[in-house]
């Protein structure tokens, strides 16, 4: 292993954002988070819930609800519009306004034919799903309260609508009120507040489930319109519910932290008699729980705290594996960090704006382990606002430092960076060639002399740059010439000769930079890639994918190479398997041809492909056993991986030119501490 | 040679009654509890302990209610044996024999004929591994039968009891076991981790049934509970988790209806959970010592929590407490000696922290607490606290003292002495003076001289100094108080006194400081002579009683038992034993020695002046024993037994190191106490209160005496007479006729239907009865009598001379044998 000098950054201040609402499509495995600041993420949850896109948000448009139909996603916020978004292009397809004030919730049908939101006029409106669009059918009665939750009968023929103080059940047909089932308001000082009705569950017996601001999970029979049990989960509110597909199972997500879930149960055994019982409880979270998802083998729940957690149910579950371990996910799955590695810059990515820092500087060499004096400290040279409400998809910074660049949903900008000591100034190109309108994944080739921008045509730009401007060259495509690019990964090796792209249906293109054309095309693994990496020697493309597999593919020869298929044939380590978040980059060190460095959420990862594997049974994180050693039985115990777990959060690690390490840290508690007060708890013993 | 199997070691009195859950009658009124070799049955009214099952030869270790006849009650033992008992008149119906060590009985609902048991695995029992098997009871009209027919149902499950709970078992006949899993008759069974990541200790502690659902309640090391369902499913059972104990949860139990879940733990606090609605909960706070058991009455009407201060509460379902049955309260350690009240013959040592608790071993009685440090405890780990460490009673019995000290980890170390006397007004101990310093370091040793006129106290400090404490008339105090001071100090060589004792009449002191024994004079306060026989401290000090009050003994540490003649001042005798407790008796010369020796204990005893022990056993406990007292019998026994003679004034109780309290039993004492709690016949329709008790003993024994001198005769005219009473006082009085008819036809049941026998006859027995009457205290007179009432039965056709020729005898016969009876001490 190596010796780095580290530079170690905190100073980048990235905060999630909080998730208001979930939803989950249980045909192609896919599930929607959508955050406060607007933006809507899809998640894969059978390939590890790898975020496979985000569509970023916009000022001012808070979501409520999200709903798919189909394969088709809508969302509905506060701005009174349903929005249905393109996946493929990671964008808004359209916004339609709902003319009923803010929405409060939407909510499909099984049927995929129609899609209802609650708005704060009191109005269900129905809306007939199209093949292109939506289109307002008519609404059910008006009430007197604004809805705040809705659930369809999966029959289709009745809707239940929960209020202020009460539930509505509709007839879809005639668009009456079948029954009103009033909610109880809570006892004492809470008796003069409305009980909010958070989240309905119609489910196809007849039982309508309501959680309310009470704290109250209530059964309803819609028949009679009694109620039937009610559970009291906790003193403050109830916000999410949601039942699984054979509904025998309800998850309930509070605004303690807490999930609690229900089962369907037969009491005594072999008798056909059930009951909703309230079983497990997680507590995963340390704020409200905006949005919970009960997805058969797992509880995926989220909240103000801004982390995904996915809880699997194990009775539910075939095998137990690290596919199906807890896991939580706090940072995108994607860069937020670019560095130009030749003039030490860092370029950071947030929602609104971009920073631009330059590394410090220290003294000397120290002992390994010992952190250096500080010469000159980190300086922030730039503080870039986004022009318009759109916030940024992608941006980078040209490894010599003199070109920024970023786009958002509709616009594509390119700085010229001018640095002369403490002078910093911007200009910005104004004249940019018509297909940089936008694109999902900008990079700069290693002698930024050209700037790559994947665009939303499922092609690759090719666009020069010089000091008078930049001119577009052509444009990169596969070879079979259909719908691709979604999701790009962009990588250049040295010489500029060779550009790889992968995208959302996990092909890996790679194209011969020098004729233009697409040069051959790996084959396609079930897995997302998460990160690759042309090796600027061997020139062999380095792949990681989401479920932890690694293959290293010799672009010349058109073939895996010996190594990638001596690790496929021998297996992976167990520890290296179990590893819940996905690798972000890999990395070469020129001084040691042999070395890939790699690098997830925790840890920091040397290969050294001149070392044999280790098989299960050796021991994987050996560096405190080798230390031990002495210096000739230091060879035979030592294995290929080499990890490093100083670091903690990692969101990005980047060789610099001069050798050192830049590594960005975001520690969780700094994210934690940011987050607002949670609701306060009486704990034993404090 | 001395026959040993006549005299057994028992736990009889003072045993712990928490050892296993206590069950109630299915008609609420009787508790029963294990205690020691019994099973003790106590009025859940009046919390009075009726009487006790007695006929096991080890500690019962488990008691359950026949599920066939709710009036009778199975019991195991240590001893291999499972006994039938009809609970209410105490009658042993039948004992299995099964030939190992039991440790626990269940019973299940569905399966009649078959017990579930607890036995130790045949190949390592030191490991604490048990099994639990099932015995099917052969059928048999046997007193004694012999159960052989076992098969194991499920193996390595944990000792405690409350880890093993049957429930309504259709598909699953549940029992279940688990000290990290839990295991069904049908292989199905689920488990937790013991420790997850975040440390958290999830072992399993104890286990409930649900009675009409399938619900497993289970109590973890945590303070979390987890109600288990759908769990003969192989993966997809489910639980839910309650948390209210901060520590384990002890027990757990359900209502018979199954609305409610009661849990326990060591907060002393009894949560009563609503089954269903979760979080719902009533408290039932400060019942003393941490909750060990819970049991619920069949009709929900009671609960029973038994605590580790041993004592039983009995709780009514409205969570208000209506009865505290309060056993012998045992501690970690016994720091003062055990002692007897000389008044009210009470066993005396510290039983809850800073008191002296008074407990009458005849009844086997709690009788009170004295408040020795009159301090607030506070029930925190760790927090040195006042404790009662010294006590001694003077030889009538009207001052005690005590020494409460603390810091005894730290160096500053703090005590007191106090001085109580003994005021007949309260009839209890009352504060007469405190002495704060009464030594500059602890105090070692403690004795009150036992002259009648003047009394002194000694004690001896490992300030090198032993003083004596007088009750001194001070001028500056009040007349009326006499206030205890200082009388003499005395020291050897600056040496750390070891021991200090007064001789029988008060006239000598001996102190022994280190290796040296010195001898004092009280009256003048000289030394008279040393005593010395290195090497080894000296252990313990006493001086023989009555005709051999002339010898002293003393133990060392280096394993040696010494006798000194103080007439002539030398050593008379020794030898070499290594002896941890060295008991006299104080009301004969005996003297019991105690010595532990490869990893049991043997106990001699011995008179000073004889070189031949009385009396040896060998093995008595495998434990040390340091604590030991002889405690008055209230009539002495006649045993003329050489072996058993030392037991006749005096009874030996000692404490061994797990803190239980044997005693030795002879097997005359055994039988007399089994034929007297034969005779205890309970009438169903009266409330059992002690004056009902004192009442229905006299009546038994007259109809007993009735019945045997006139099978035939008495019998009809008892049921005649009372059934009349009886529709007399039932019958309501509006509808009863008028007084004049009632009067004759009251008369009339009262004369006696003539069937056949003379009149002279019913004379005759009547002036049997006053006669038997007057010598109702005389078993002996009852014995006679009962073997005449058989020779009556065995030979009903005799002619009317020869029957006259034997109530002539008889009769001369009776009052000759009376007054021989009458003169016997």
């Amino acid at each position: 292993m190596g010796e780095f000098k580290v530079h170690r950054v905190r100073f980048f201040d990235y905060m999630p954002s909080g998730i208001r609402a979930l939803a989950f499509n249980r045909d192609i495995e896919r599930i929607a988070v959508a955050r406060m600041d607007g933006s809507v993420e899809v998640f894969h949850c059978s390939d590890r819930f790898f975020q496979e896109k985000i569509i970023p948000g916009r000022e001012q448009c808070g979501i409520e609800g999200l709903s798919w139909v189909g394969e088709r996603l809508f969302s509905a916020g506060l701005n009174g519009g349903i929005t249905e978004y393109d996946l493929t292009n990671q964008k808004v397809k359209y916004t339609v306004d709902a003319y009923g004030g803010p929405i409060w919730t939407i909510a499909g049908n099984q049927q995929g034919t129609h899609l209802a939101v609650g708005c704060e006029d009191g109005t269900v409106k129905l809306f007939e799903v199209n093949e292109d669009k939506i289109q307002f059918e008519r609404n059910l009665d008006r009430q007197k309260s604004r809805i705040i939750s809705l659930s369809w009968h999966p029959s289709g023929s009745k809707i239940a609508a929960g209020m202020m103080d009460m539930i509505q059940i509709f007839n879809v047909e005639t668009g009456h009120s079948v029954h009103r089932l009033l909610a109880d308001r809570g006892v004492g000082t809470s008796r003069s507040k409305e009980c909010v009705v958070w989240s309905v569950v119609y489910l196809s017996d007849g039982t309508i489930i309501s959680g309310d601001s009470v704290g109250m999970v209530k059964l309803w029979d819609d028949q009679t319109g009694t109620l039937i049990k009610s559970h009291n989960v906790t003193k403050c509110d109830v916000l999410a519910l949601s039942v699984s597909q054979n509904e025998d199972s309800l998850v309930a997500g509070t605004s303690e932290g807490t999930v609690v879930q229900f089962q369907f149960i037969s009491m005594v055994l072999g008798k056909d008699d059930k009951e909703w019982v309230r079983t497990r409880t997680f507590k995963n979270h340390t704020h409200d729980i905006r949005a919970v998802a009960e997805i058969t083998t797992a509880v995926v729940s989220g909240g103000m705290d801004a982390q995904l957690v996915v809880r699997p149910l194990l009775d539910k579950v075939e095998v137990r594996s690290a596919a199906s371990a807890l896991r939580k996910i706090h940072f995108p799955h994607r860069r937020l960090v670019s560095c130009a590695r030749k003039s030490g810059l860092m370029l950071f990515q947030y929602p609104g704006h971009l920073e631009l820092w330059r590394l410090g500087e220290s003294e000397g060499k120290g002992m390994p382990g010992s952190s250096l004096f500080v010469k000159r400290n980190p300086e922030k040279l730039l503080h870039l606002k986004v022009k318009g409400e759109d916030h940024i998809r992608c941006s980078a910074v040209s490894p010599c430092g003199e070109w920024i660049v970023y786009s958002t949903a509709s616009s594509l900008r390119l700085y010229r960076l001018h640095c002369d000591n403490n002078n910093v100034s911007i200009t910005k190109i104004s004249k940019l060639p018509m297909v940089l309108s936008s694109a999902n994944q900008l990079c700069f080739s290693s002698d930024s002399s050209h700037l790559f921008s994947a665009s939303t045509q499922s092609s690759v730009h090719l666009v020069s740059l010089s000091q008078s401007g930049c001119k577009f060259v052509g444009t990169l495509k596969p070879k079979s010439g259909e719908r691709t690019i979604g999701f790009g990964v962009l990588h250049i090796i040295e010489d500029g000769k060779w550009l790889a792209s992968a995208n959302s249906d996990h092909e890996v293109h790679i194209y011969n930079l020098q004729t233009r054309k697409a040069h051959c095309t790996v084959p396609v693994y079930s897995s997302a890639v998460t990160a690759m990496g042309i090796h600027p020697t061997t020139n062999c493309l380095f792949m990681m994918y989401a479920d932890q597999q690694m293959c290293e593919y010799s672009i010349e020869q058109k073939q895996y190479t010996d190594w990638s298929r001596m690790v496929q044939r021998k297996g992976l380590h167990r520890f290296w398997m179990e590893r819940d978040t996905p690798c972000l980059n890999v990395m070469f060190n020129p001084q040691h041809p042999s070395h890939v460095i790699l690098h997830d959420t925790y840890m920091l990862c040397i290969i050294d492909q001149s070392l044999p594997l280790p098989d299960d049974k050796t021991q994987f994180y050996n560096q405190l056993t080798l230390k031990s050693l002495p210096e000739e039985q230091r060879k035979s115990h030592s294995h290929a991986f080499k990890v490093c777990k100083t670091f903690k959060d990692i969101l990005c690690v980047e060789l610099m030119s001069d050798q050192s390490l830049v590594v960005v840290e975001r520690p969780l508690e700094d994210v934690a501490s940011q987050l607002p007060a949670p609701i306060k708890q009486k704990k034993f013993a404090t | 040679m001395v026959e040993t199997s006549d005299i057994r070691v028992v736990r009889c009195g003072g045993s712990k009654v928490n050892l296993t859950p206590p069950i109630i009658s299915s008609d609420s009124r009787f508790v029963l509890c294990t205690s020691g070799d019994l099973v003790k049955v106590y009025s859940t009214r009046t919390e009075e302990w009726l009487h006790s099952l007695q006929g096991h030869t080890n500690q019962v270790t488990g008691i359950t209610l026949n599920p066939a006849n709710h009036l009778q009650v199975y019991s195991c033992s240590v001893d291999g044996t499972v006994k039938l008992w009809d609970f209410i008149d105490g009658i042993l119906i039948k004992t299995f024999v099964i030939g190992c060590p039991l440790f626990a009985i269940y019973v299940s609902e569905k399966h009649t004929g078959v017990l579930f048991l607890h036995v130790s695995m045949a190949t390592d029992s030191k490991n604490e591994c048990f099994q639990l098997v099932s015995v099917h009871l052969p059928k048999s009209a046997e007193q004694e039968v012999e159960a052989k027919e076992m098969s194991a149902v499920s193996s390595h499950i944990s000792k405690n009891p409350s880890c093993t709970a049957f429930g309504r078992g259709s598909v699953s006949e549940t029992c279940m076991s688990m000290v990290i899993f839990i295991s069904f008759f049908s292989l199905c069974s689920f488990s937790l981790k013991a420790t997850d990541k975040k440390g958290a200790k999830n072992a399993f502690t104890c286990i409930a049934c649900h009675p009409t659902d399938d619900c497993i309640a289970t109590g973890h090391e945590d303070g979390k509970i987890r109600l288990w369902r759908n769990f003969i499913h192989k993966k997809e059972y489910t639980y839910s988790t309650q948390h209210w104990h901060h520590n384990a949860v002890n027990t757990l139990c359900f209502t018979p209806e199954g609305t409610h879940l009661l849990s326990g733990g060591i907060e002393s606090v009894l949560v009563q959970w609503q089954y269903g609605a979760d979080n719902r909960k009533e408290f039932l706070p400060r019942l003393g010592g941490s909750i060990l058991h819970i049991s619920a009455s069949s009709d929900g009407q009671l609960f029973c929590t038994s605590h580790s201060d041993n004592k039983i509460t009995v709780i009514e379902s409205s969570f208000k407490v209506c009865g505290v049955i309060q056993g012998l309260v045992k501690g970690d350690a016994v720091l003062t000696d055990l002692m007897i009240d000389p008044r009210s013959k009470a066993l005396v040592l510290n039983g809850k922290p800073g008191h002296l608790q008074f407990y009458s071993l005849l009844r086997d009685k709690h009788l009170y607490n004295l408040d020795i440090v009159q301090q607030e405890y506070i029930y925190e780990a760790g927090l040195d606290q006042f404790e009662v460490v010294k006590a001694a009673f003077d030889i009538k019995g009207s001052w005690l003292a005590t020494v409460e000290e603390r810091g005894k980890k730290s160096s500053d170390l703090e005590f007191f002495l106090k001085l109580w006397a003994f005021d007949e007004r309260t009839q209890s101990f009352v504060l007469n003076t405190t002495i704060t310093a009464a030594h500059t370091d602890r105090i070692i040793s403690m004795c009150f001289s036992s002259s009648e006129e003047t009394t002194m106290l000694v004690t001896a400090a490992e300030d090198s100094q032993f003083k004596a404490w007088c009750q001194g008339a001070d001028a500056d105090t009040q007349q009326d108080q006499n206030f205890w001071s200082c009388d003499f100090v005395g020291s050897y060589h600056k040496l750390n006194p070891t021991n200090c004792s007064f001789s029988a009449d008060s006239s000598l002191l001996a102190v022994s400081f280190q290796e040296v024994i010195t001898i004092w004079s009280p009256d003048t306060w000289e030394m008279l002579t040393t005593l010395c026989q290195p090497p080894g401290v000296i252990r313990d000090l006493c001086f023989g009683r009555l005709s051999c009050s002339k010898y002293l003994l003393g133990t060392t540490t280096k394993n040696l038992l010494c006798c000194w003649n103080l007439l002539t001042c030398e050593l008379e005798w020794s030898t070499s034993v290594d002896v941890s407790k060295l008991q006299p008796d104080p009301f004969s010369e005996n003297v019991a020695a105690f010595s532990y020796q490869s990893k049991h204990t043997d106990l001699f005893v011995f008179k000073p002046s004889e070189p031949r022990p009385l009396f040896t056993n060998k093995n008595v406990c495998s434990e040390k024993v340091h604590r030991a007292v002889f405690v008055p019998r209230e009539e002495p026994l006649n045993s003329c037994d050489e072996s058993t003679q030392w037991l006749n004034r005096s009874q030996l109780y000692f404490l061994t190191q797990n803190m239980d309290l044997l005693t030795f039993s002879t097997a005359t004492e055994e039988d007399r106490m089994l034929s007297s709690s034969k005779q205890l016949v309970i009438d169903d329709s009266v409330a059992v209160t002690p004056f009902y008790l004192l009442l229905g003993k006299h009546r038994q024994q007259q109809q007993k005496l009735n019945t045997q001198s006139h099978p035939v005769s008495d019998k009809p005219q008892q049921t005649q007479g009372s059934v009349t009473i009886k529709e007399l006082l039932h019958t309501p009085a509006h509808v009863l006729p008028a007084a004049s008819v009632l009067c004759s036809m009251f008369v009339n049941s009262f004369l006696i239907s003539n069937t056949g026998e003379t009149l002279q006859e019913e004379m005759d027995s009547e002036k049997e009865e006053e006669d038997s009457e007057e010598e109702m205290e005389a078993c002996d007179s009852q014995q006679e009598l009962r073997a005449q009432g058989s020779v009556d039965e065995v030979t009903p056709k005799l002619s009317k001379a020869q029957e006259r020729e034997l109530k002539r005898v008889r009769k001369t016969d009776f009052s000759w044998m009376a007054g021989l009876i009458d003169s016997k001490p």
